[in-house]
């Protein structure tokens, strides 16, 4: 096959060392296609072109072969049934149907929905959208350390509560919700219980008969896979019922129509079966990566604080927040790591971060944080090299705050009147 | 983020870094900003006899284009008097570093630093009484 260089033939590591790009640390937000995963899609989209859904021919029983075999991989990569994955374009379009879905569908038994203030905005937009249509949503608050209290989750359950929805590991700041409680009492309760796994999916075990979920939405591109894809796993036993929110020629059950991205779809199957596969040993590197970075801040840059628990959080993530200097321009300043701030200032909003907020953190150190993604492909250098820039940039910011002159000068900042603006 | 040419060289090379003594008569403090909005800015200037402002020195807290903002200021208010200074409005400000519509508020804020800095100054020299009424709500230094 005649491909361009995309990848490092002896290392097989994508081609990402690239002098004129930043170093890469942003995982939470996508990754890159694995080489591995990519050579079994290639296929897909020449000599394997044949539509899933054309039962006349052997184009068609190519097609739907592979898009059965990753719908396996995926299946058990969960501890599902294949049966119970329906293919959708991404992980918001498998949280909408799971959510409006599921809502509309067992409308007739209430009308209440329970979530948490720090989800994704997939799940809170589509709780928006619920509300809109007459359901209520319960937002609960998160601990501190941005777990939530089972006891307050308990006792926001109702009578008419339909549907929980919870996010595994959150986008932002790694943390690891107490799922198999969780499911335990909403099971009990007889509460549908909707899991986003995008970001624990390959990081750490997920199993819907564990955790008792009901519907779980997954990504490909979290999981070193193509964009444009996603699954939504909808429980049989005990049949879990989701209403189409797109119609047009009944496939994947009725739940889903839409031609199968073939391509797209063995991507995925190949990334969740390679995710769970490097598991163990992406996430002990990564961990020795995380806690190498973590030292490395700390020991040169004081006043640093973690966002999120440390103890109930994947190692792929780090959140950390400088005080006395503003997350844009510290994110302008490292403009050789690509990372992401919690502070929203490039939009007219202003306004930082919402989960930073959940966890009761001042506007201040929202503003002030950044989220470290480390990923399957990142090496020793580049965290070495990152630790260095951070702490010449943070000194060079402060050089410049005025807050970090009164800090200095033992002037309590949340002794003075500032003039809101 | 598409910041201008002239943002970065400010950003990367601020003009005018510095403190001087706010219990200076000669000094003029403006604070201006909060840190939960995202954005301080402090602006100092020290003002000669002939009521000129010989020297500027900023430090702020915020995205690049505060600190632009405030950099740029330093420079422009040098040599005026501080009536020609309180003509600098924040559309010069945004027009200069070609600022996107989400980052005006940030000249906004170096306009409200520049009279914050003037007030404090007269306020010093229990001078220039009439022209508080133009002096915007703004945070002056401790």
């Amino acid at each position: 096959m005649n491909q361009p260089r995309i990848i490092d033939l002896e290392s097989k590591r994508p081609l990402l060392i690239d002098p004129d790009r930043p170093i890469y640390l942003d995982y939470q937000a996508t990754t890159p296609v694995d080489p591995q995963v990519l050579e079994q899609m290639l296929p897909y989209l020449t000599h394997d072109f044949g539509n899933a859904a054309s039962r006349s021919h052997a184009y068609g029983w190519t097609a739907e072969k592979a898009v059965e075999k990753a719908r396996q991989q995926v299946a058990d990569a969960i501890h599902a049934d294949p049966r119970e994955i329906v293919w959708t374009s991404g992980a918001t379009e498998a949280t909408n149907l799971a959510l409006k879905g599921a809502a509309h569908f067992y409308s007739g038994k209430g009308k209440h929905i329970i979530t948490l203030r720090t989800e994704h905005k997939a799940t809170l937009d589509t709780c928006r959208q619920l509300e809109r249509e007459g359901f209520e949503v319960t937002y609960l608050e998160v601990q501190e350390d941005g777990l939530v209290d089972l006891k307050a989750f308990e006792a926001a359950i109702r009578p008419d509560t339909i549907i929980a929805s919870v996010l595994f590991v959150n986008n932002e700041i790694g943390v690891i919700q107490p799922m198999e409680e969780i499911g335990r009492m909403l099971r009990a309760h007889k509460v549908l219980f909707h899991v986003d796994a995008v970001q624990a999916l390959g990081k750490i075990p997920v199993d819907v008969e564990a955790i008792q979920a009901d519907m779980m939405s997954l990504s490909g591109h979290k999981i070193y896979g193509p964009k444009g894809i996603g699954a939504l796993y909808v429980r049989r036993k005990p049949r879990v019922r989701v209403e189409a929110q797109i119609h047009g020629g009944g496939h994947e059950r009725g739940m889903r129509s839409g031609t199968l991205p073939t391509h797209q779809i063995v991507g995925m199957g190949a990334a969740a079966e390679l995710a769970v596969q490097l598991m163990e040993s992406d996430g002990q590197r990564i961990r020795n990566l995380r806690d190498r970075l973590l030292k490395g801040i700390q020991d040169r840059v004081e006043e640093t604080y973690i966002n999120g628990s440390m103890e109930h959080r994947v190692p792929h993530n780090l959140n950390i927040s400088f005080a006395f200097v503003e997350g844009e321009s510290l994110i302008m300043a490292l403009k050789e790591i690509a990372v992401s701030s919690g502070s929203a200032c490039t939009s007219a909003s202003l306004e930082p971060s919402y989960v930073l907020r959940a966890l009761g953190k001042s506007d201040e150190l929202a503003h002030s944080s950044i989220r470290f993604g480390i990923g399957r492909f990142t090496t020793e250098a580049e965290i070495d090299a990152t630790i260095e820039l951070i702490a010449g940039k943070v000194g060079k910011l402060r050089e410049l705050s005025p807050l970090w002159e009164m800090h200095l000068e033992g002037i309590d900042l949340n002794s003075i009147q500032w003039a809101a603006h | 983020m598409a910041y201008s040419k002239k943002v970065i060289d400010h950003y990367e090379n601020p003009r005018n870094v510095g403190a001087m003594d706010k219990n200076d008569s000669g000094v003029g403090t403006g604070m201006v900003g909060a840190p939960a909005c995202g954005d301080v800015m402090r602006l100092q200037i020290k003002v000669n006899e002939q009521g000129i402002i010989e020297d500027a020195k900023f430090k702020t807290y915020g995205c690049g284009s505060a600190i632009a903002s405030s950099s740029l200021v330093t420079e422009w208010v040098k040599g005026k008097t501080l009536d020609e200074a309180m003509t600098i409005k924040n559309s010069h400000i945004a027009e200069e570093l070609e600022l996107p519509p989400v980052k005006i508020h940030c000249s906004v804020l170096a306009e409200d630093a520049i009279k914050a800095a003037v007030a404090d100054y007269r306020s010093k020299q229990g001078a220039g009484q009439a022209s508080q009424t133009e002096v915007a709500a703004a945070q002056v230094a401790h």
